[in-house]
C-alpha cells in the first residue's frame, strides 16, 4: 500500500493502481463516460481528468497510475472546468432531443451535463448528420447520438470476439461504423446487445416491437399469450426502482393479464423441455457414439457466432432450439390445438432479456408451415415500458400465478437465466437418465458464479462427464480455439452469449455493476435452493406433456417441432 | 557481385572473406589494416577508398540531383537530357544520380567532375540548357549563368577552375554545419560502398566489437542527443529505459512518418543517405536489446521506400542485418511498414498501433513505448534525423557532438525552409543559430522586396516567432519560451501579404481534419476552434440569422476553449493543436482585433472581409469590371466611372484582376 494525497486528505492506494480505482474507493466520484471496469483503459473521454497538485498538469485518471506521495485534487477550477468543455463540446454536436430518447433519464451525458451545471449552448456550429441504422432486427444504431467513447467497439471486440464495429474516418467526421459502413444486419453483428449496455447516450438502444405487442393485444381476433424468460422475474423489479435481486415473478404475471394478455406462460417450463430433449441428446451422443463435445444452442447469440466464426463445430451445437422457441412451438401447434384455436390467430410474445431473441424469432428455421413459433420479442426494458404505460405499479400489486400448462416449472429451468444453469439442470437430468437415480447433491457449485470459464468433471454412474461452462463469447474463443486445435476431454459444454447468462443479457436493465449481476444470479440460487422440484423431469406438466403430445424425448414429433440445424453464415468479418 | 570495399584483403594476413567475416574489416576499410602493420597495405586500402570517394574521377561523371523534390523540377528529364549527349558525342561518362543536396531553390541541380578537375555545380538544369553547359564545360569554359560553385578538393591534388567561386562560400552553405546532411546529394544513394568509402558502418561494426549496450547508451546520454522528431527527449535517456526493462523481445522503430505541412527533411535524408538511417537504427537496436526493427514511413514516399528497400537488401546481402551480425551474437532484421498517410500517425502510440494493425490512434501514457509499446513488448522510437545522428557519435565521440549547440540542445539541427522566402530547401544549422542567420542570410530574405512578418516553427504544432525576435537563437528550450515548439523542424515564412488569422486557420483546419477523433477535446475542440476562426474571417454580407451573434460568443470562448484542448487532449497532436492560434493570439492580436471590431484584414487575405470600391478619378469607364463582375454588382456608363453595389458584391476580387489602370481597390 502506498499512501497519496486526494483533495488534501491521506488516502491509502494499491501499487501499479489508477488513480480512479484508488480515488473511488475512497468514496469520491469522478465522472467517466470511457471507462469500463475490467478492460485496460483508452483514456479517450477525458472527463476524468484531475490536477496533479504542483504543477497543475490535468491527467485522466483512469489510465495515470498512483505513486507514493502523490497529491491529487479531484474537484479543482481546472479540472471541473474541463470537464463542463467537453460535456459541453459534445452537447454541440449533439441532438437537442432529449425529450424522444429513449434513454432521457438514465442518459450519462445528461447526467453529466445536470451535474456540471451546462445552463446553455456555449458552442454552437455544425452538427454531423448520419443515418440511423436499423437494418438490424435487433439493434438500433443513431449515431447523431454517439459521444465516440468507443465502450461498444470494446466490449464488442474485447468481450464478445466479434469485433464487427469499429471508428471510421477522421476527425469530426470520425464514426462507428461496421466493415464498409454496411447495415448491422449484414455485418458479423451477433445481436448480443452488450453494446446497448454500456452506450453512455442513446446511440445504441432495441428495436422496439412494442407497437406490434399493443396492436395485437387491441385486435380482438387474436389471441394474444406471453411467455418470460427465466432472468426476467429476478431483474423486472430494478425498473421499478427496486433493489437488484427481488423476485417479482408473480407480480409480473398479475401485471401481464391486466395489460390484457390471454395467457401468461412461463419459459422456464420450456427450459424443462429443452433439458428433457438435450439431455436425452447428451445420452446418445455419449452412449451411441455422437459428436462431442456436445455444446448448448439456447443463446442465439452464440448460435450466430458459431455461425460465422467456427462453422466447423456446426455438429458439435445441440440439435434443440431455444426454450424460448420450443415453447413458442408448443403453444402453437399443441396448446391451440387443444384449446380449439387456429394458431394462425394466436400471437405469441416472448418477454427476453435478450436482443438476439428478436433475431431468432425471424430465423427462417423457426417457421413450421409458414407460422413463426414467436411473434414478437419484447426486452425486459420494453416490458417495463409497457407496464409504465398501463399505469401498473409492481411494488403495489399482489401476485397471481401463471397459466397451466406452461407455468408450470421446476427450478432447474429457472436456473437457465445464469451462466451455469442449463448444465446444472442437464446434469442433474442426464444423471437421472442414465442411472434413473436422482443426483445426491444437486447443487454443482464449480459451475455457479461469474467466471468466464468453468469446469467441472461429474461422476454418473462410474462414468466422469467433463464439463465446461463459458458466457462471454470472448472466452468462448479461448475454449473453442483449444478444441480445434486438438482438445478433446470434453462432454458437455455450456455457451451463453453474455458474460454471465442471460442476467446480464443485452435486453436487460442497463447495469454494469457486478454486484447487481451477482445479487441476480443469487436470486436464481435462492429459487433453486428454496424449491420442491429441482429438476426438469420431475415436472409433471413435462410428463404431461410427453404423454399427450410428443411422445419421448427425441422422438419424431420432438423432432418436428423441437430441434432444428444451423448453417455457415458467410458474413464480413 | 562485383568486390567491393567489403572485399578488400590487402595481404595474406589478412583473413576477413565473405564466408568469414573479420568483425574489424569494416572499421579496417578506411583506418586499417587495424591487424598488423603495413604502409603498403593501408595505401592499397585507401586506393580502393578513393574510387567510391571520387575526389577524383578517371572519366567525367555527370551527377543530377533526382531526389522527390528534383524530379518535382524536372531532372527526369535532365537526366535523359544528359544521358542523349552522353550518347550522341559518344564520350566515356557516368550518369549518377544522387539525392537532394538541399538547395530545392536551385533544381534541377547537376553537378559534373572532370578528371583532375573539382566537381562544379549547376543549378536549374534542364533538358533544354544540359547539353550547352556539358558541352562548354567539356570544352574547359564554365558557363557563367547557371553556376553555383565548385567543391573543395580536400587533398588540393586537383587544379581548381578558375574564377569559380568555392561552394561553400555560396550565401546557402557557408554559414550551414553540414552533419546529417554530409552525403546527401554527394553520394549515390544505391551504392553500399560509396557510403562506405564515406566512413559508413565503421560506428555499427565498433560498437558490436567493442562496446556493451549500457556504454552505447551513456554515450548516447552524454552528447546531449534530443529527439528530433518534436518532443526533445534525450535519445540516450529513452534507449536506457528501453535497456532496462527485461524482456525476450524488443522492439526498434524508426519514425518516418513525417506529415508537417512543409517538412520534408526526413524523406531527403532517406532518399540522399539512406544507410546512415539503417546503420543508426542498427546501433540502437543493439544499445537496447532489440533484434526486430520496424521502419514507418508514409506511403506518399515512393522514391524514399524504394532507396530503402535497396540498402536494407544491401545491408542483408552484406551481413550487416540478420543474425549472429559480425560473429558479435546479435541479430537484427528491419521491416518497413507503410504508413496510409494519417497524420496522427506521427505520434508514437498511434504509430505502434498502426504497425499492429491496428487504427492509428493513441494510446494513454504511461505506460510509456519503452517499457510497455509495440505489441505490448518495450520499445524504443526514434525520428529519423535523431537516428541519422547516431552513428557520427558513436565513431567520433559524444564530446564531439556536444561540442557545439547550446547548453541544453546540442549538435545540429536541420530545418526545411519553405513559405516567403528566396531560398527554400533543406538547411542544416548548429543549434543555437539566430532566426536572422537562418531566414535571412542562409534563407536569403524575404523575396520581392516585402518585409518579413513571422515565422511558423514546428507545423501546425508549433508557433509563429514575430519580427521582432528574429534574432532568437534557436534551440528546444528557447522555442518553447516563445511559445513554439521545434517540431520535426518545418519553417514556414510569412510576410508582411500574410494575414496571420487566416495562417492560423489553415492550420486549424488541417488539425481537424487530421484529429484521429479519439480523444474528445481535440476532435470536438479542434472544429469549434475552425468555425469560430471562419467566422473571424468571414464577412458580414455571408452572415445569417444569429451568426453575428455566435461570432462574438465564439471570440470570448476562443482562448479558454485553446486552454482545455492544450491541457486535457489524449496526444502531442492535440495538446499542440491550439498553438497556432494561442501563438498568433499572442504575438498578432491587433489583427484579431481588426478582423473581430473592424471587421476588416490588415493583410488583405480575407477575401469575405474586403470592400472593394472605385476609384472614380481614376475608372475611365472601360467597363471590363463589369464583365468580370460574377454577380451583377458594377454599374455605370460606358467611358465614365463605375460603381459598386456593396449589397450585391460577394468580395471575389474578379474586378480588381481585371481593371487594367489599378482603380480597384479593396478595404
Amino acid at each position: 500500500m502506498i499512501s497519496i494525497t486526494v483533495n488534501g486528505r491521506a488516502v491509502e492506494a494499491e501499487e501499479g493502481e489508477s488513480i480512479l480505482q484508488a480515488v473511488r474507493r475512497a468514496g469520491i466520484s469522478i465522472p467517466t463516460l470511457c471507462y469500463i471496469d475490467g478492460l485496460p483503459p483508452t483514456g479517450a473521454c477525458r472527463m476524468c481528468v484531475v490536477e496533479l497538485e504542483g504543477d497543475g498538469r490535468l491527467v485522466p485518471s483512469c489510465s495515470f497510475p498512483v505513486a507514493p506521495g502523490m497529491k491529487i485534487l479531484t474537484h479543482s477550477p481546472s479540472a471541473i472546468s474541463a470537464r463542463k468543455t467537453i460535456v459541453e463540446l459534445l452537447l454541440a454536436n449533439h441532438p437537442d432531443d432529449c425529450l424522444y430518447c429513449a434513454r432521457n433519464g438514465s442518459c450519462e451525458l445528461q447526467g453529466y451535463a445536470l451535474e456540471l451545471g451546462v445552463r446553455q449552448r456555449r458552442y454552437s456550429g455544425s452538427r454531423n448528420d448520419w443515418k440511423m441504422d436499423q437494418s438490424s432486427p435487433a439493434i438500433v444504431r443513431d449515431p447523431d447520438k454517439c459521444i465516440l467513447c468507443g465502450k461498444c467497439v470494446r466490449v464488442c471486440e474485447e468481450i464478445q470476439g466479434v469485433a464487427c464495429i469499429d471508428f471510421i474516418g477522421r476527425g469530426s467526421k470520425a464514426h462507428i461504423g461496421t466493415a464498409f459502413d454496411e447495415g448491422l444486419n449484414v455485418s458479423s453483428c451477433i445481436n448480443c446487445g452488450q453494446c446497448i449496455k454500456v452506450c453512455p447516450t442513446g446511440a445504441l438502444t432495441e428495436k422496439s416491437s412494442i407497437q406490434k405487442v399493443m396492436d395485437a393485444l387491441n385486435d380482438p381476433t387474436k389471441t394474444v399469450v406471453v411467455q418470460h424468460a427465466p432472468s426476467i422475474s429476478v431483474t423486472i423489479a430494478e425498473e421499478f426502482g427496486m433493489k437488484p435481486g427481488i423476485d417479482a415473478a408473480d407480480v409480473m404475471t398479475a401485471a401481464l393479464r391486466r395489460m390484457g394478455f390471454d395467457r401468461v406462460f412461463d419459459t422456464s417450463f420450456s427450459a424443462d423441455l429443452t433439458i428433457m430433449e438435450e439431455a436425452s441428446e447428451l445420452v446418445q451422443r455419449i452412449t451411441k457414439g455422437g459428436k462431442l463435445p456436445m455444446m448448448t444452442s439456447c443463446s442465439p447469440g452464440w448460435i450466430k457466432f458459431v455461425e460465422q466464426f467456427y462453422p466447423q463445430l456446426l455438429g458439435n451445437l445441440s440439435t434443440c432450439k431455444s426454450p424460448q422457441q420450443m415453447l413458442g412451438a408448443v403453444i402453437k401447434h399443441y396448446w391451440a390445438q387443444r384449446e380449439g384455436i387456429d394458431p394462425r390467430n394466436v400471437f405469441s410474445v416472448s418477454i427476453m432479456p435478450c436482443t438476439a431473441k428478436k433475431f431468432e424469432a425471424g430465423r427462417p428455421e423457426m417457421l413450421h408451415d409458414g407460422i413463426p413459433d414467436i411473434d414478437a420479442v419484447l426486452t425486459t426494458r420494453e416490458l417495463a415500458q409497457v407496464i409504465k404505460t398501463f399505469g401498473l405499479d409492481l411494488a403495489s400489486m399482489s401476485g397471481e400465478p401463471a397459466d397451466t400448462p406452461f407455468g408450470d416449472r421446476s427450478s432447474a429451468g429457472k436456473l437457465f437465466g445464469a451462466s451455469g444453469g442449463v448444465m446444472e439442470a442437464a446434469v442433474r437430468t442426464a444423471h437421472y437418465l442414465i442411472t434413473g437415480k436422482e443426483l445426491d447433491l444437486p447443487r454443482i457449485n464449480a459451475i455457479r458464479g461469474l467466471d468466464g470459464i468453468k469446469e467441472a468433471s461429474v461422476n454418473v454412474a462410474g462414468t466422469e462427464v467433463k464439463v465446461a461452462v463459458v458466457s462471454g463469447l470472448g472466452n468462448a474463443r479461448k475454449l473453442l480455439d483449444q478444441i480445434v486445435a486438438g482438445r478433446n476431454d470434453l462432454h458437455f459444454i455450456e455457451i451463453m452469449t453474455c458474460p454471465g447468462g442471460c442476467i446480464s443479457g443485452g435486453g436487460q436493465p442497463v447495469h454494469t455493476d457486478p454486484e447487481v449481476l451477482k445479487a441476480r444470479m443469487q436470486a436464481l440460487y435462492n429459487i433453486d435452493k428454496d424449491a420442491t422440484m429441482r429438476t426438469s423431469h420431475s415436472n409433471p406438466s413435462i410428463q404431461r406433456i410427453y404423454k399427450e403430445f410428443l411422445g419421448e424425448p427425441g422422438g419424431h414429433l420432438s423432432h418436428e417441432l423441437l430441434h432444428t440445424h444451423y448453417a455457415e453464415r458467410d458474413v464480413l468479418r | 557481385m562485383m568486390p567491393g570495399l567489403m572485399d578488400i584483403k590487402c595481404c595474406d594476413k589478412c583473413w576477413n572473406s565473405s564466408s568469414k567475416v573479420c568483425p574489424e574489416s569494416v572499421e579496417c576499410i578506411k583506418e586499417g589494416p587495424l591487424c598488423h602493420e603495413d604502409k603498403d597495405c593501408g595505401n592499397a586500402r585507401l586506393s580502393r577508398v578513393n574510387e567510391f570517394l571520387r575526389e577524383d574521377v578517371a572519366a567525367p561523371v555527370i551527377f543530377v540531383g533526382t531526389g522527390t523534390c528534383g524530379i518535382g523540377a524536372g531532372a527526369g528529364k535532365t537526366v535523359q537530357a544528359v544521358k542523349a549527349w552522353i550518347a550522341e558525342k559518344k564520350i566515356n561518362a557516368s550518369v549518377v544520380e544522387v539525392g537532394c543536396v538541399g538547395a530545392c531553390f536551385l533544381e534541377p541541380l547537376m553537378d559534373v567532375q572532370l578528371p583532375g578537375r573539382p566537381r562544379l555545380s549547376f543549378s536549374e538544369v534542364t533538358e533544354k540548357n544540359a547539353a550547352k553547359i556539358l558541352d562548354s564545360v567539356m570544352a574547359g569554359t564554365v558557363p557563367a549563368g547557371n553556376l553555383i560553385g565548385q567543391y573543395d578538393s580536400p587533398s588540393g591534388k586537383l587544379q581548381p577552375w578558375p574564377g569559380v567561386a568555392p561552394i561553400s562560400s555560396h550565401p546557402f552553405f557557408a554559414k550551414q554545419t553540414r552533419w546529417v546532411l554530409r552525403n546527401c546529394g554527394l553520394i549515390d544513394p544505391t551504392s553500399l560502398d560509396e557510403y562506405l568509402a564515406h566512413g559508413g558502418y565503421r560506428a555499427y561494426t565498433k560498437v558490436l566489437r567493442s562496446m556493451t549496450p549500457a556504454e552505447v547508451c551513456d554515450q548516447m546520454e552524454k552528447s546531449g542527443l534530443r529527439g528530433r522528431g518534436g518532443g526533445g527527449f534525450p535519445t540516450g535517456r529513452k534507449w536506457k529505459v528501453a535497456l532496462n526493462s527485461p524482456s525476450e523481445q524488443k522492439y526498434m522503430i524508426c519514425n518516418a512518418d513525417e506529415g508537417d505541412p512543409g517538412a520534408f527533411m526526413d524523406r531527403a535524408v532517406i532518399e540522399g543517405d539512406p544507410h546512415r538511417v539503417i546503420e543508426g537504427i542498427a546501433i540502437a537496436a543493439y544499445a537496447i536489446g532489440a533484434s526486430q526493427a520496424y521502419f514507418y514511413i508514409r506511403a506518399e514516399y515512393p522514391l524514399a521506400i524504394q532507396r530503402l528497400r535497396t540498402a536494407i537488401a544491401q545491408a542483408r546481402e552484406r551481413g550487416l542485418l540478420g543474425r549472429n551480425i559480425f560473429d558479435s551474437g546479435a541479430d537484427l532484421d528491419i521491416k518497413i511498414k507503410m504508413g496510409a498517410g494519417a497524420f496522427v500517425c506521427g505520434e508514437e502510440t498511434a504509430l505502434m498501433n498502426s504497425i499492429e494493425g491496428r487504427r492509428g490512434m493513441p494510446r494513454p501514457r504511461p505506460p510509456y513505448p519503452a517499457v510497455s509499446g509495440l505489441f505490448g513488448k518495450p520499445s524504443a522510437i526514434n525520428n529519423v534525423e535523431t537516428l541519422a545522428n547516431v552513428p557520427d557519435i558513436i565513431w567520433n565521440g559524444a564530446d564531439w557532438f556536444s561540442s557545439i549547440g547550446t547548453e541544453g540542445s546540442k549538435g545540429t539541427k536541420v530545418f526545411a525552409l519553405s513559405g516567403k522566402v528566396s531560398h527554400t530547401g533543406l538547411v542544416e544549422v548548429a543549434m543555437g543559430t539566430s532566426l536572422q542567420d537562418i531566414i535571412m542570410e542562409i534563407g536569403g530574405g524575404v523575396p520581392d522586396g516585402k518585409a518579413f512578418k513571422a515565422v511558423q516553427i514546428g507545423g501546425p504544432s508549433g508557433g509563429c516567432i514575430p519580427s521582432q525576435h528574429l534574432d532568437l537563437e534557436i534551440d528546444y528550450e528557447s522555442l518553447k519560451k516563445f511559445g513554439a515548439m521545434m517540431g520535426s523542424g518545418g519553417l514556414v515564412v510569412m510576410d508582411e501579404a500574410n494575414c496571420m488569422v487566416d495562417v492560423a486557420r489553415f492550420f486549424m483546419d488541417f488539425i481537424q481534419r487530421e484529429s484521429c477523433g479519439k480523444c474528445i477535446p481535440c476532435r470536438e475542440g479542434t472544429r469549434r476552434m475552425l468555425e469560430i476562426l471562419d467566422a473571424i474571417t468571414t464577412g458580414r454580407r455571408d452572415e445569417k440569422g444569429h451568426q453575428s451573434l455566435e461570432r462574438f460568443k465564439g471570440v470570448i470562448n476562443l482562448e479558454q476553449l485553446g486552454t482545455v484542448i492544450k491541457k486535457t487532449s489524449l496526444c502531442g497532436l492535440g495538446q499542440t493543436a491550439p498553438n497556432p492560434v494561442l501563438s498568433t493570439l499572442r504575438w498578432f492580436r491587433d489583427e484579431y482585433e481588426a478582423h473581430v471590431y473592424e471587421r476588416k484584414c490588415p493583410a488583405k487575405q480575407c477575401k469575405s472581409l474586403l470592400a472593394f470600391s472605385i476609384d472614380h478619378e481614376k475608372c475611365v469607364g472601360c467597363g471590363l469590371c463589369t464583365k468580370a463582375c460574377p454577380s451583377d454588382a458594377i454599374l455605370g456608363a460606358k467611358k465614365s466611372p463605375h460603381h459598386i453595389v456593396p449589397e450585391r458584391c460577394i468580395g471575389c476580387g474578379s474586378c480588381m484582376e481585371a481593371c487594367p489602370i489599378g482603380a480597384v481597390s479593396a478595404e
